[in-house]
């Protein structure tokens, strides 16, 4: 019997039976549509946080004081020692490094900000310049904070576009002055609306020079540094000249982390397709219960054929060719579920991609293939039983009943 | 060409064995025309399977054109079944989601044909046995002396060595069932060896040669 032959005479065979054919279609399809749909949202939420940590910039590396052990205890514990501060000398002195474009560094601080009478409870942020640049900021009015030597206390600040509108209502807030603790701040520029990143709200938030931060807040040491490279090729070499430059100046210890977009990134890259396995995983328990309808109308299948299966046999059929037709008719049942089953769960990424416009729930093509030849191989290997009953039907007995 | 020696079948019904057959000899030649009758339950439906290689014997050897046939695989058995073997059956058997010429080609298609080998051979059949017009139908379209001609035409595509019959006019009226007779005679005029199993008499005293089962036995 030629390939050909087989497929027509299973398809003629599926076409016969058409609601037992439907209802296999319908089963298999919801299966492999679930694993499309499942791995989809696995992969769009991937995605989505690529996006977001790439929207960071690429060639961005931040450091923190205090080292993040990630094996055994503390070398600094062990050594008694513990981790220096990271201060603005550190910050300035990277400046020196080949390779590095902006230097930012940043305190935090939740402050008080009055004007004209107002009061708000605003974050405060003690950068320099060039923090623009690694954070993304663009001004609506006014300048940001001007280029100059970070140790500089200069008493001018940026305001957020909610806090201006909080503190000043419809006027111009340029040239006026606020309180931030016991001092006072020149407005020099206003934020444009850029609402929440790399989870700090950049509408409510007061810019003011490191410096000033420091003598506002009696602070000697700074919650970490910006650092942001020519270009991504540099990270790696910027990365390790930081370790060097800042554990020189720390006396030789390593107390300092040091992140990079890539690393983070690359974890939670990890964690989602970990993720996504899940889900497919999962989803793919739905195929199991489809096998196990298919095996049951095939069997059913059988029963109802036994005086054709006779008949061929009587043919001339061997069992082999019996067997075969069997799998052939469920391979080709589950292809097509499987295939009919993808489109299912195209259009169901398609419909959550349009709810959820910024997660691009595409399924990955791993999952795509991998649910279909599932399908397949589901499909024929719940038909095994079904197939070797019809091969072994007695062609006597199959045929002497009607 | 068809030779059985000893052969007996035994079937375990519970903890009885019944003899289907009994020691069983026979001869039958190339182009006869034999007819086995006998009661039901006489043994004369085991003895067509057994010709017919759908059944084995229990013991004895069987011979179709000088080949021992008890001693093949079921593989090997379902060639030359194929090849070799024609069936009619009572109640026609034919692939009820197929078309007649379908049906008729798929011996052809189960030995693995070339399709443009196949259809000249199914057409020539067709319009041999007068139903070319009804070639696009389904079993349930025709009558039923359509249907076991298509049965017949079906027996002969793969130009096998003998044709079983097994009460091929059992489910049709007296005219039709006269039809097929004639046409199974016509092909044993032409040389196949046809086999009829029957338990009408009148119809089994056509053949040439009458052989009867009884008890498991055969007389000839």
């Amino acid at each position: 019997m030629t390939t050909n032959d087989v497929g027509r005479f299973a398809w003629r065979a599926l076409e016969g039976y058409r609601t037992r054919t439907l209802l296999m279609i319908l089963a298999t399809s919801i299966g492999v549509a679930a694993i499309v749909v499942l791995t989809s949202l696995g992969e769009g939420a991937r995605r989505y946080v690529r996006n977001e940590f790439e929207s960071l910039g690429t060639n961005l590396i931040i450091i923190f004081p205090g080292r993040a052990e990630t094996f055994g205890t503390g070398a600094s514990l062990a050594s008694g020692r513990t981790a220096r501060d990271l201060t603005l000398e550190d910050a300035i002195a990277l400046q020196r490094i080949r390779g590095v474009e902006h230097v930012a560094p940043l305190n935090f601080v939740e402050g008080e900000v009055s004007a004209k009478g107002r009061r708000r409870d605003v974050p405060v942020a003690g950068s320099t310049n060039e923090v623009q640049y690694i954070w993304g900021l663009s001004v609506a009015s006014g300048r940001f904070l001007p280029p100059q030597d970070p140790r500089n206390a200069t008493p001018h600040c940026v305001l957020g576009s909610k806090v201006r509108r909080e503190l000043f209502g419809a006027d111009s807030p340029l040239g006026q002055y606020v309180r931030l603790g016991d001092r006072r701040f020149r407005v020099i520029g206003v934020l444009a609306q850029k609402g929440e990143f790399v989870g700090i709200n950049m509408d409510d938030i007061v810019f003011i020079p490191v410096a000033s931060a420091q003598a506002l807040f009696n602070l000697s040491s700074l919650l970490r540094i910006g650092v942001m490279t020519r270009s991504r090729e540099d990270v790696p070499r910027v990365r390790e000249e930081i370790k060097r430059l800042i554990g020189g100046r720390h006396g030789g210890e390593q107390d300092i982390t040091v992140i990079t977009e890539d690393a983070v990134s690359s974890a939670f890259d990890k964690v989602f397709v970990a993720l996504t396995f899940a889900l497919g995983g999962i989803a793919a328990i739905s195929m199991a219960v489809a096998g196990i309808l298919i095996m049951n109308v095939m069997l059913i299948a059988v029963a109802q054929r036994t005086s054709e299966i006779g008949l061929l046999k009587a043919l001339g059929a061997s069992p082999r060719q019996i067997r075969f037709l069997f799998f052939a008719e469920a391979a080709l049942l589950s292809a097509v579920g499987g295939v009919v089953g993808s489109i299912i769960g195209q259009l169901g990424s398609f419909v959550i991609r349009q709810i959820y416009p910024s997660v691009p729930a595409f399924a990955p093509i791993w999952a795509v293939a991998g649910a279909l030849l599932l399908a397949v191989a589901t499909g024929i290997a719940f038909s095994v039983l079904p197939a070797r009953r019809a091969a072994r039907l007695d062609p006597a007995i199959a045929l002497a009943r009607r | 060409m068809i030779t059985l020696t000893g052969i007996h079948r035994v079937f375990e019904v519970g903890d009885e064995e019944v003899h289907a057959l009994r020691d069983v000899s026979l001869h039958i030649d190339r182009g006869e025309y034999v007819s086995i009758m006998g009661p039901s339950g006489s043994g004369k439906s085991t003895l067509l399977n057994i010709v017919g290689l759908l059944d084995r014997p229990t013991s004895g050897t069987y011979e179709l054109d000088g080949q021992d046939v008890t001693a093949l695989t079921d593989e090997q058995q379902s060639q030359v079944r194929r090849e070799k073997i024609g069936f009619v059956f009572q109640f026609f058997h034919l692939v009820p989601r197929l078309t007649a010429a379908e049906n008729v080609e798929l011996p052809l298609v189960l030995a693995g044909a070339p399709s443009d080998e196949r259809r000249p051979k199914v057409a020539r059949l067709l319009s041999e046995f007068g139903i070319a017009k009804r070639a696009r139908h389904r079993p349930d379209q025709l009558s039923g002396g359509e249907r076991q001609r298509v049965a017949i035409a079906r027996a002969m595509v793969m130009e096998p060595a003998a044709i079983l019959a097994d009460e091929p006019t059992g489910n049709l009226d007296q005219h039709t069932g006269q039809e097929v007779i004639h046409l199974l005679e016509e092909l044993n005029a032409k040389g196949m060896t046809l086999i009829l199993i029957t338990h009408d008499a009148a119809l089994g005293g056509r053949a040439r040669r009458h052989i009867r089962t009884l008890d498991g036995r055969v007389e000839a």
